[in-house]
């Protein structure tokens, strides 16, 4: 009876070890293509993009230099908020001066039809974020981020993400 | 690290069954009457915590130091069949009262899929609740898991109250048992969505 | 070869494990807020069902009755990871999509179902077309549900919008999975007696 349930099990693990061995590549060649295109979307053409490089800063764990003829060209930031139902994960591509040249959601947990509206590549939310330098604050709070439709704890949190990103490129250029 | 706010979350804002769709095979099942509600939560309850709690300890100190994170399924599925079957057995000497009364309940455990679901859930996913993003500790594990099952168990017992209301009613005929029941889930989901956005 | 045929077909309508024997709700509601969800969700558990009805029906006779039940629970488990990390590698946005719902597989009632009832006491052919027989209902299920949750929650059908803006959100949240799923049923029961 032991034995039975003993070999069973030896055999599913061997079975599986094969499987494990034989996907592990693959399975990795898959999360770092999508790394790899999470930060391609946020920066500039061209150029050479580093290795993710981990950070220690508040929301801020990672992040990723593209360098072009020697000179750093922008930096792509892995930054997480507080949302309304759970974390708000982005990738923003920041140029040296820190403003933003483009904005990405990795995860997010919003609602449905309101605040999840923030990953719509096409909206005005997500189009305002090219290119922007201005104060980091939506309208209500005398900023200039026009936020969200009835999404404001969503548009805040996106905000308060890019923000940190930015505030982020700043403190590493004056190291 | 606010532990109360883990434990709002886990209660009502992520209830596990009203929002999460966790255990809903026994919460269909045995929510016809107020007394076996209450005694399947209590089982529930004292079965999630420790499955977490010892699943967590099994991840963090065994299958990731060995890179064998891949054997979580089928390790953790077959921890839960054994505590469970050791808590029947303990009960069965230490306590026969509580026994009687959870008894029945504890065998249809290992395959509510609350208690795989929550080890899981604990030990792969990073939780902020106010703070930095990060995998849960063991106290907060623990702490975790113990308030979502009690908000099993506030779902249960709520929706035991309401079907034993509405056994007494007349239904037509099609919506008899099960689909009337699941419209009523409907309704109170749907009063739960209320406390999103409050953590 | 028409008694072949029947298995399939039983476990499509006659036995229909969502709408009949009423098994495995978990992924059944949290998956299904698209029909696109619905149906991976639904094929990803006919995989795991048609391989663990095959070989469960095969080792049955050699297994002690005594520990049938942990036996059927490894080598599910095990078809279970097996799908997670192939999943994993060719699959990477489905995988996170469904996320804890593919290692849930193992607890689904569904599976352990077939394997005590159908699997355990006939041959392997028989038992692997039992296991395409529910997983097709099960599928379907799964796919009849999202594709109403969709409708009337996004306003689409397996993402092609027909409406313009919103649909009624409540259904693509938590509450239209119980509500979506009590009238469908309400809907079969109707249908079932005439």
């Amino acid at each position: 009876m032991v034995l039975c349930l003993t070999g069973v099990c030896f055999v599913c693990a061997a079975i599986l070890g094969v499987v494990y061995a034989v996907t592990k590549d693959p399975i990795e060649a898959a999360a770092e293509a999508e790394a790899r295109a999470a930060v391609g979307r946020v920066l500039p053409e061209g150029g050479e993009i580093s290795e993710a490089i981990p950070a220690d800063a508040p929301g801020i764990k990672e992040y990723y230099i593209q360098n072009l003829d020697g000179s750093v060209l922008a930096y792509a930031v892995k930054s997480v908020s507080g949302g309304f139902g759970g974390d708000l994960v982005l990738m923003v591509g920041v140029l040296p001066d820190g403003s933003i040249y483009n904005t990405s959601v990795l995860s997010h947990s919003e609602t449905p039809g309101l605040g999840a509206k923030c990953t719509e590549e096409k909206s005005h939310f997500r189009e305002q974020w090219k290119g922007f330098s201005g104060n980091f604050a939506v309208t209500k709070d005398g900023g200039d981020v026009d936020a969200i439709t009835a999404s404001t704890i969503t548009s805040r949190a996106y905000t308060r993400a890019v923000a940190q990103a930015s505030a982020f490129v700043v403190g590493l250029k004056e190291d | 690290m606010d532990y109360l706010l883990i434990i709002v979350s886990a209660i009502f804002v992520n209830n596990i069954v009203l929002a999460q769709f966790l255990g809903i095979c026994p919460f269909l099942g045995v929510s016809g009457k107020l007394s076996t509600a209450t005694g399947m939560s209590l089982a529930v309850c004292f079965v999630i915590t420790l499955a977490t709690v010892v699943t967590w300890m099994l991840n963090r100190w065994l299958l990731i130091p060995f890179g064998l994170g891949f054997l979580q399924t089928i390790a953790f599925i077959l921890v839960i069949a054994a505590l469970v079957q050791m808590v029947e057995i303990v009960l069965k000497k230490v306590s026969p009262a509580l026994y009687s009364a959870l008894g029945i309940f504890l065998p249809l455990i290992t395959t509510n899929c609350a208690v795989l679901g929550v080890a899981i859930t604990v030990v792969s996913k990073e939780f902020s609740f106010g703070g930095e993003p990060h995998l849960l500790s063991l106290g907060e594990s623990a702490v975790y898991a113990f308030a979502t099952s009690l908000g099993y168990g506030l779902a249960m017992v709520l929706f035991a109250g309401i079907r034993e209301h509405l056994s007494g009613n007349e239904v037509p005929a099609a919506f008899k048992g099960l689909p009337i029941a699941l419209i009523s889930v409907g309704i109170m989901a749907l009063a739960f969505l209320g406390f999103s956005g409050i953590v | 070869m028409a008694n072949k045929l029947s298995i399939i077909a039983k476990g499509i309508l006659k036995e229909n494990p969502t709408f009949v024997l009423v098994l495995g709700m978990c992924p059944t509601l949290a998956t299904t807020t698209s029909a696109m969800n619905g149906l991976e969700m639904g094929l990803a558990t006919m995989f795991v069902l048609i391989l663990s009805n095959t070989v469960i029906s095969l080792i049955a006779p050699v297994v002690p009755d005594k520990v049938h039940i942990p036996v059927y629970i490894v080598v599910i488990a095990t078809f279970v990871t097996v799908l997670q990390l192939l999943m994993q590698a060719f699959v990477p946005d489905v995988y996170r999509t469904l996320g804890l719902f593919i290692p849930l597989i193992v607890v689904n009632c569904i599976i352990l179902g077939r394997a005590e009832a159908f699997a355990g006491k006939n041959g392997a052919f028989d038992s692997a077309l039992d296991g395409i027989g529910i997983g097709i209902g099960f599928t379907l299920a799964l796919t009849v549900i999202g594709m109403v949750r969709e409708i009337l929650g996004s306003g689409s059908v397996f993402g092609w919008k027909f409406i313009a803006g919103d649909g009624i959100l409540a259904f693509v949240m938590a509450p239209g999975a119980f509500l979506v799923l009590g009238y469908l049923m309400v809907l079969f029961n109707k249908l079932k007696k005439k």
